[in-house]
């Protein structure tokens, strides 16, 4: 068995968790926002992966790879907005975009 | 030793994270934030997941971070692009991430140097994962390619450029109403 407990682990993991968090509600800029909950997102994976090592088995790494697979989708996808929103407003400020049509 | 080296390693992930989320300039977040991403990618190596510390590296601190690179850069072009370039070439900017980069190279070569003895945790090799990974998880793999196509497509669909025909009124308020007028004149590629 491994030194390293399977608290100490997930204690590390949902300091990085709350870090993207606080990112994520203090941070205006729409990139600034978007690489923040990237940290969310390894934080989770960092959780499974722990949890995977603690029990031997391979299903943690599998939620890792999904987890992975989640990010860069949503990175492609939150990438074409934030160009879409700097193209019709020429700003990447969160709290100038309070404006909805209709 | 492994649990020195988690400590360390932990540390350098946290003080990466904390600097990412307070830098002003989003390149030089971005620099902290890959060097998060490699100290947690040597977390799941001391963990014992040697794929998925391959994979974070590859994927989330290369491919994914390019794509942000990319964005940025895309963002702001010009003069002003020049005389940041310049600003950045400063040691200042350049100098955290990159002792934060030894430190976790020189834990690479503490493990590599101590060759088999180094205690990491149980090994769960790439073959263990593919098994299970295309036995009882082949719907999530059918799910997860799914997901991909769809990211594709929204991405290819959401940054093309906006086509405004003639006549069309963009119905914005304030602010973006005045942008809008700038963005529909003649001549202005956008």
């Amino acid at each position: 068995m491994s030194e390293i407990s399977i608290e100490q682990g997930l204690l590390l993991s949902a300091a990085l968790f709350v870090l993207g968090l606080i990112g994520v509600l203090a941070r205006r800029n729409l990139i600034m926002i978007l690489m923040a909950m990237e940290v969310m997102f390894n934080a989770a994976g960092l959780a499974f992966i722990v949890a995977g090592s603690r029990w031997g088995q391979a299903d943690g790494q599998i939620m890792f790879l999904l987890i992975l697979t989640l990010a860069a989708a949503e990175v492609g996808v939150g990438l074409g907005l934030v160009l879409q929103i700097f193209r019709r407003f020429h700003t990447l400020d969160a709290d100038s975009l309070n404006g909805m049509r209709g | 030793m492994a649990l020195t080296l988690f400590y360390i390693t932990s540390a350098v992930a946290i003080f990466a994270t904390v600097m990412m989320i307070t830098r002003l300039n989003a390149v030089h977040g971005l620099l902290y934030l890959i060097l998060s991403l490699l100290a947690v990618g040597v977390l799941f190596f001391l963990l014992g997941a040697h794929f998925a510390a391959v994979l974070e590296v590859i994927i989330y601190a290369g491919a994914i971070m390019v794509l942000f690179v990319f964005v940025i850069m895309m963002l702001n072009q010009g003069q002003r692009t020049i005389d940041q370039e310049q600003a950045w070439l400063k040691p200042g900017t350049w100098i955290g991430p990159t002792l934060l980069a030894l430190i976790l190279f020189a834990e690479m070569l503490v493990i590599v140097m101590s060759g088999d003895r180094a205690d990491t945790g149980y090994i769960v090799n790439a073959k263990q994962v593919g098994t299970v990974l295309y036995g009882p998880y082949l719907l999530a793999v059918e799910l997860a390619s799914m997901l991909l196509l769809a990211g594709l497509v929204g991405a290819y669909h959401l940054a093309k450029p906006i086509l405004i025909p003639r006549g069309h009124k963009f119905r914005l308020s304030g602010q973006a109403a005045q942008l809008s007028f700038k963005l529909r004149k003649p001549g202005r590629n956008v």
